[in-house]
């Protein structure tokens, strides 16, 4: 524990700092491959849809004492075809079959209690229509776009379109991972999966905007200055929020995971675990794309502001300067700095300070590994306060 | 929000709290309604019908009026079969409406076949009124009485007596009949318009021994209920026929206005008709005169709804819109238990793993958040308590599920808080401002986070149909609950703790202890010196 204490210590800091700004390009490779294998898995081997979305039925069969093969038999001597038949739990036998017909329904429901020795109330039923599937779903692609359309309005004001472009660039991508998922693994998609699904976006979101107030709230007035640049700002507030992105992952993950345990368990397949999957996956990939998909994503698309870029300049040149001041210890990537240096034409009679040698120009690249702590100027810690 | 709001007084916001916890905790509790919350039929086991309308005419838009009627005409039918807590609902509007209906403890069988048919109007001449208590006699008991061709319609709604001919033993089974059940006066059965009819009155007041029809619902083109210009007695209801309803109507009345007046226990054949729905007779009026034009008028003691009612029967007696049957969902009581048996098991580990991950992450604070969090669940609890008693909220699995995930999102505010605090100390503030200052921040951040998942509850809510709307609603619901305990409770309760001495002290056992600060020094007590920027906030707050 206070191990972990200490790594908070030095991540408010900046003493220790994991690269989710700078090094984005490796974030996107990774998101990219991610998301093509995602709807490349998609378009070749579809979802495998539950019943509530083609139509079809599923007969659930407590304590049954027959085999499945018994249930397969008999279900099929009154259906014709033979239907899918699995054991999801002790004694649970489930039975799904094509849309079918209200006599087909009650026959099939008869036969099977006579077949598995139960009575014939206690075996659970759900018959879908084959149109009713649709409207289902038409109903969640108009709740996700409404949804989007008032989301993108909150956040454009409540922090500006920028951050809200990050953050649903962030929400696509968990959700078109998640689906991918669904297609790669062959789990069954159900209402429940929607639900789970749906409430990723919320879950997305929410962590989208927990880091994103710490970077709002910690780049502020950065263009004031040119210590720091915007890129290396935010990467400072993502690294100070990371404890809470953990622990607010476990406290989140925890519940869900029991009920995995408890559904894939006790219960056999339900609402529950379809739920329960859906959110152990989405929180996981939601977790890592507020921390490595929507802040470089934000960085990267705030770069083209130019207050923002001429920072971004003005510290490099800044940092350049400061470079050739030190040029005796003959750092690596010095010269290249040099040249931008001259490049730009950096006033060299800017004030010098003690700095950690640049490696690259890329100022999206600079990380701190030692040094002075580089958190942005910030107005004087009363005036902050109060401003609140 | 230009100051930190809190200098503030802790005590009398948990004071607040404790009241308000005390309030719902009651209105629960309240004796005379149930003290658990309304189970959903995926947890106690019964039969959930979602039923798409179509518009009878093509091309129509179904209107809200029709769609209420349904809903009506499907109440009676389920009430008629004796299910109390039957729910019937409509989820979205016109054409895209469903019809929901759940019924605890019903088969499939019996539900999809009471719902999904089509109500049966029928104008019949009456025979005879009688009392209705049975008439006392040693004929075959009613429960035998097997009558129709339609042997399928015996096993729902109520019971009713039919036969192709008025003869003895289907006038001793009339007279057997007990209009005084419940079960007798629902409706929900429809009867062949072919055959003679024995039935009770709607209101149990009477009943009927009845001709076969001389009018289909069908043949009614239009009903409204009218208040006459000049003319004595209130409202009255105005009947279109179309030309072969305005033939039999002329031929009847001609022949029924004819004989005597009817009466209870009066003369037999005599002079009134009989409107019958779905098996029992909702008004009976007498023709006054033949009436030729297919233009009718029933008059009586109606008032504007009763006007309202009748002309609503005639119009939609058949339905308004025909049902489709778009999923039947039929869970057995046990495996509706084991459900929810599950669901509890799952949300207790949940709450333990939590609490001993903040216990041991956050140590006294972890407390705060344990207490915040085991009061949020009873809040909640409550909440669905006295929502199933008021509203009719039912709490389904996919409710339970919402409010699991909630103790995550619910757990994340005190993160977002104690993390604000430590941030605060780590840059040189004492506890106790800490816990202010810190709190202002995290305020924001609770604020924008629970909105964006309240928003996302509410579209769920509004847009979606069945079990997403459970969910949908019990996560917005726990939403705002943990907006609640964070500023009533957590904020106030962290803020007696940064003001005590023993926290101050920053023990182990205050999870502040300088190795949780990369062993440096911190000043958590207010009263050593401190670095200027930590006095100045001090002063203004």
């Amino acid at each position: 524990m206070g191990l972990f204490g200490n790594l908070s210590n030095r991540l408010y800091s900046g003493e220790a700092a994991f690269n989710f700004v700078g090094n984005r390009k490796r974030w996107y490779i990774i998101s990219a491959v991610l998301l093509i294998l995602s709807v490349g898995i998609l378009l070749v081997r579809g979802l495998n849809l539950g019943v509530e979305f083609q139509g079809g039925a599923v007969y659930t069969v407590p304590n049954a004492t027959c085999s499945v093969v018994d249930a397969r038999e008999a279900a099929a001597g009154v259906l014709g075809s033979s239907p899918t038949v699995t054991e999801t739990g002790a004694g649970l036998i489930r039975v799904q079959t094509e849309p079918l017909d209200q006599a087909t329904n009650l026959a099939v429901v008869q036969t099977l209690a006579t077949a598995c020795g139960v009575p014939a109330e206690s075996i659970g039923a759900q018959v879908v229509g084959p149109t009713w599937g649709a409207e289902i779903t038409s109903k969640a692609i108009q709740a996700l776009v409404v949804f989007l359309i008032l989301v993108t309005i909150f956040l454009s004001i409540y922090f500006e379109w920028r951050m809200a472009a990050a953050a649903l660039v962030a929400l696509v991508h968990d959700v078109v991972i998640t689906v991918g998922i669904y297609a790669l693994t062959g789990l069954q998609v159900t209402p429940a999966t929607v639900i789970g699904v749906l409430t990723i976006l919320g879950y997305s979101l929410y962590d989208t905007v927990v880091v994103f107030d710490k970077v709002k709230e910690d780049t502020r007035g950065i263009t004031a200055q040119s210590m720091v640049t915007y890129g290396e700002a935010a990467n400072l507030a993502v690294n100070q929020t990371l404890i809470r992105s953990i622990n607010t992952s476990i406290t989140s993950m925890l519940p869900v995971l029991a009920i995995i345990v408890v559904g894939a368990g006790i219960l056999g397949a339900g609402t529950l675990l379809d739920l329960a999957v859906a959110l152990a996956i989405g929180i996981a990939i939601g977790t890592y794309s507020s921390l490595f998909v929507a802040p470089p994503f934000l960085v990267q698309i705030k770069e083209k502001q130019p207050q923002i870029k001429s920072l971004g300049i003005r510290v490099m040149a800044r940092r350049a300067g400061n470079a050739r001041a030190s040029a005796a210890k003959a750092a690596p990537g010095v010269a290249v700095a040099e040249m931008v240096a001259e490049m730009i034409g950096t006033d060299e009679d800017d004030q010098v300070q003690p700095q950690t040698p640049v490696s690259s120009v890329n100022m999206a690249d600079v990380t701190i590994v030692e040094g002075p702590r580089t958190q942005p100027k910030r107005t004087p810690r009363a005036k902050r306060t109060k401003r609140d | 929000m230009a100051q930190p709001p809190a200098p503030s007084r802790p005590m009398r916001t948990l004071l607040v709290m404790l009241i308000f916890t005390i309030g719902m905790a009651v209105w629960a509790a309240w004796p005379g309604t149930p003290n658990t919350p309304r189970l959903g039929l995926d947890l106690q086991g019964g039969t959930q019908v979602i039923l798409t309308p179509s518009s009878v005419e093509e091309g129509q838009q179904i209107t809200d009026e029709q769609l209420t009627q349904t809903v009506e005409i499907i109440r009676q039918r389920v009430n008629g079969i004796g299910v109390a807590e039957a729910e019937i609902s409509i989820q979205g509007a016109g054409d895209s409406a469903a019809i929901i209906v759940a019924a605890p403890g019903v088969s499939q069988e019996r539900l999809v076949e009471l719902v999904g048919r089509t109500a049966l109007l029928d104008f019949r001449p009456v025979y005879s009124i009688a009392p209705p208590v049975p008439v006392s006699d040693d004929t075959t008991t009613s429960a035998d009485i097997s009558v129709g061709d339609d042997t399928s319609a015996i096993t729902l709604g109520n019971e009713i007596i039919q036969a192709p001919e008025n003869t003895p033993e289907f006038a001793a089974e009339v007279a057997a009949l007990d209009c005084l059940l419940p079960e007798n006066i629902a409706g929900g059965t429809p009867d062949d318009p072919t055959e003679w009819l024995g039935t009770c009155a709607d209101d149990g007041s009477s009943k009927y021994t009845l001709q076969p029809a001389f009018i289909r619902g069908t043949n009614v083109t239009e009903a409204s209920a009218v208040l006459p210009q000049q003319g004595v007695g209130g409202w009255v209801v105005s009947l279109s026929f179309d030309s072969e309803g305005a033939d039999a109507l002329s031929r009847a009345s001609q022949e029924l206005s004819a004989l005597p007046d009817c009466s209870l226990g009066g003369p037999n054949p005599c002079n009134a008709f009989a409107i019958v729905l779905d098996g029992v007779v909702v008004s009976s009026p007498r023709f006054n005169e033949p009436i030729l034009g297919g233009q009718a008028q029933i008059e009586g003691n109606f008032n504007a709804e009763g006007a309202q009612d009748l002309a609503n029967v005639l119009n939609y007696g058949a339905l308004p819109v025909t049902l489709e049957v778009a999923e039947i969902t039929s869970v057995s009581p046990t495996l509706g238990s084991d459900q929810l048996r599950g669901g509890i098991i799952a949300g207790l580990i949940g709450l333990v793993i939590i609490t001993i991950y903040l216990l041991g992450y956050y140590r006294a604070l972890g407390i705060v958040a344990v207490l915040s969090l085991f009061l949020a669940g009873g809040i909640t609890y409550a909440a669905f308590v006295a929502l199933g008693n008021t509203i009719g909220f039912t709490l389904t699995l996919a409710g339970i599920a919402g409010a699991i995930v909630a103790i995550g999102i619910t757990a994340d505010s005190f993160i977002v808080y104690f993390e604000r605090i430590r941030d605060e100390i780590r840059s040189g503030r004492s506890l106790r401002q800490a816990a202010e200052s810190g709190w202002v921040r995290a305020r924001r951040t609770i604020i924008a986070a629970d909105f964006v998942t309240l928003l996302a509850a509410i579209v769920l809510y509004v847009v979606s149909v069945g079990n997403v709307r459970g969910f949908a609603f019990a996560l917005g619901l726990t939403t705002l609950v943990d907006v609640l305990i964070a500023f009533m409770f957590t904020r106030p309760l962290v803020t007696v703790f940064a003001r005590s001495s023993w926290m101050q002290r920053g023990g182990w056992f205050t999870g502040l202890d300088p190795s949780r600060f990369g062993d440096k020094e911190v000043d958590l007590a207010p009263t050593k010196a401190r670095t200027p920027v930590a006095a100045a906030v001090r002063e203004d707050s």
